[in-house]
């Protein structure tokens, strides 16, 4: 089957803006002669239970939209698909006859690993908290395992906080959140053994009024630093004037001041693993979280930018000896998903 | 115990009460006026997001802040003729009406915000309202800083319910809008329109509700994000029940909940936090409301005429 007309996948609320996202997304697919290019280009369509701006999916969005400019992808997507909907926006971009569907099946494990039962000749690689299972050949599981960057991170955030105190603000305890504030929080470990932290979660991915409020309240309470999970965290550090790390994206451009450092994912390792094995038809039930790992490439320390030189030397040669010593393989970043607890 | 004691009398506690209670005393005396004048209005958290994102967005294209405020105040204006005229003229439900105004103007923004900016990585970023420390008053302990080292925006939410409650109870109109509410054939009777009087307190309301969601964006934030509105509206819904419909009250409620919201952020970094699971702390503002609303809602005087149509002439 062609793809020669916008899916208007999604009918809920959110129809009308996903409407307009998946127009624009394919604006330019439907002008082509898709006949000529399908064949050398993969097909994609992602979808995403958030708009593109969030700080996760916009690393995905990031590396598809590379793709296509390197001319190896078609690509379209619908965002802010509500979990309720996945199912059936699975099913309409598989009908549709894409090559490969990349999204987040967080909170529709069971659900989405039905549909893509359904469907053998399409090729899934979903955001997933369960490993690979060989009874779903097609389905390839990530997630932004940047446990390594985190632990980076935490070695720079320990040798700049002077109370010993820092503040962690989170949405949900969900397992790519907290390895990632325990790899943080292990890393601040090696060079104040004696910090605290202060952890919180607002139960939303969205209220950034909120996660600001919180982290208020943790300055109040002594911290003068702040992991910055959420947005709103890093305008609360602004606006006290107190330090903040960043994750998954380099926010320092927005926030010169106080953003020291940022744990940043690289979802083009993973993609670029995805589509060669799509290509070769070796693509099986793999679990393809370790192409964020750092020896892939898939995560890194974002430059110091304009804290160059403000952090103390010890500490960043600690992180270059880290560095490389993860890089081949020879220390490990322990990977906890329980739920971290303030100390 | 002492914890909590600590808590409540430091000043900052207070300050974050007002702070996140500042949207929602805007948003609850919209519907507050809505419903006095006997209209529900369930468009209100849609309204609100719109409020959100039209009021950011023109200062985003250069406007002044306060512009930024009166946008967003036209921007609500219009989903409350919307919502007036499908409601008052026409009689329809207003359920259907308000939970259809509350998905339109949810999906107008969202749609309207992927249009304005159709290529961004991180959402784009205005300078809000900042803190005006008030001479003088500011210096008084624990409530200086909490009420007078507030955004002109939290101030403006305490005149204006000030002034609701002046034009409810001091002066004709406020008479002629509590009467159309209660009995609107008494005011049809005394020469007044019930169909003029009632669309504009749906509109004015809705003016406000909006004024509630740029509060978001404009001082409590720098930026727009789908969802950031996040259920704000539904509780004000209840807020304007637990103030028995009187503005005084539903001001008292609201800052009760967000002092309750303050309150549990606070204490998940008490020895209790590492005890209890996150989310028991976050349902604490909502149980506590719950609670107070049962209380407080047993003497309270529901508007008669509310969610009755009127139809000029009917027998």
């Amino acid at each position: 089957m062609k793809l020669t007309k916008p899916v208007f996948a999604p009918l809920n609320r959110r129809g009308v803006l996903k409407g307009g996202a998946a127009l624009a997304a394919t604006a330019g697919l439907g002008a082509m002669p898709t006949g000529l290019l399908a064949q050398e280009k993969i097909s994609v369509a992602a979808i995403y239970t958030v708009p593109v701006e969030q700080q996760w999916v916009s690393r995905i969005h990031n590396a598809a939209t590379g793709a296509v400019e390197a001319g190896q992808i078609e690509y379209q997507f619908s965002e802010s698909t509500s979990n309720t909907d996945y199912a059936r926006v699975m099913r309409e971009y598989a009908d549709s006859g894409v090559d490969m569907i990349i999204g987040e099946m967080f909170a529709v494990e069971q659900e989405a690993r039905e549909v893509i039962a359904e469907y053998p000749n399409t090729t899934f690689l979903m955001g997933s908290s369960f490993p690979a299972d060989e009874n779903y050949p097609n389905l390839g599981v990530f997630d932004n395992y940047i446990q390594d960057a985190s632990y980076l991170s935490g070695i720079i955030a320990g040798s700049m906080t002077e109370t010993g105190n820092i503040g962690m603000v989170g949405g949900f305890p969900i397992p790519e959140v907290n390895r990632l504030m325990h790899a943080f929080m292990a890393g601040v470990r090696e060079v104040k053994p004696e910090a605290k932290f202060q952890v919180s979660f607002i139960g939303s991915w969205f209220d950034p009024p909120k996660a600001k409020e919180t982290a208020f309240a943790m300055i109040e309470n002594g911290a003068d630093l702040l992991y910055a999970e959420r947005f709103g965290v890093s305008d609360a550090a602004q606006e006290k004037g107190i330090l903040a790390i960043g994750n998954v994206i380099d926010t320092q451009a927005d926030y010169p001041e106080t953003v020291v450092a940022s744990a940043l994912w690289h979802f083009e390792p993973t993609l670029q693993a995805a589509l060669a094995n799509h290509k070769a038809g070796t693509f099986k039930a793999e679990n393809y979280g370790v192409y964020s790992f750092m020896k892939e490439g898939g995560c890194s320390l974002a430059p110091l930018g304009t804290f160059e030189g403000k952090v103390p030397a010890e500490a960043m040669a600690l992180v270059e000896e880290r560095t490389k010593a993860i890089k081949a393989g020879e220390f490990t970043v322990e990977i906890n998903d329980d739920e971290p607890a303030s100390s | 115990m002492a914890d909590i004691i600590d808590i409540l009398l430091s000043a900052s506690f207070w300050a974050a009460a007002v702070r996140i209670a500042s949207p929602l005393i805007f948003a609850t005396l919209g519907e507050l006026i809505c419903e006095r004048a006997g209209i529900l209005n369930l468009g209100i958290e849609g309204i609100m997001v719109l409020g959100a994102f039209t009021g950011w967005l023109a200062v985003y294209y250069g406007a002044d802040l306060w512009t930024g405020v009166a946008v967003a105040m036209g921007a609500g204006m219009l989903f409350g003729l919307l919502h007036a005229t499908l409601t008052v003229p026409f009689g329809l439900s207003q359920h259907v009406v308000g939970l259809g105004i509350t998905l339109l103007a949810t999906s107008v923004a969202y749609f309207a915000y992927r249009l304005a900016l159709p290529q961004v990585t991180s959402p784009p970023r205005i300078t809000p309202f900042q803190p005006y420390e008030i001479p003088l008053l500011s210096d008084i302990p624990i409530l200086g800083p909490a009420l007078f080292a507030q955004t002109p925006l939290t101030y403006l939410a305490f005149v204006l319910a000030f002034a609701v409650w002046f034009t409810l109870y001091r002066t004709p109109l406020g008479l002629a809008l509590r009467a159309v509410g209660e009995n609107p054939g008494a005011v049809e009777a005394q020469g007044l329109s019930v169909t003029a009087l009632r669309m504009g307190a749906v509109m004015v309301g809705s003016g406000f509700m909006a004024v509630g969601g740029a509060f978001l964006t404009m001082s409590a934030f720098s930026s727009f994000f789908f969802e950031m509105v996040n259920g704000r509206g539904w509780i004000c819904i209840a807020l304007v029940v637990f103030g028995a419909w009187k503005p005084g009250k539903a001001v008292l409620g609201a800052l009760l909940f967000a002092g309750f919201d303050a309150l549990q952020i606070r204490l998940q970094q008490t020895p209790l936090g590492a005890e209890i699971p996150y989310q028991i702390f976050l349902m604490i503002p909502y149980i506590l409301s719950i609670l107070a609303l049962i209380f407080m809602s047993r003497r309270a005087e529901v508007p008669a005429a509310l969610m009755v149509p009127y139809n000029r002439g009917e027998r």
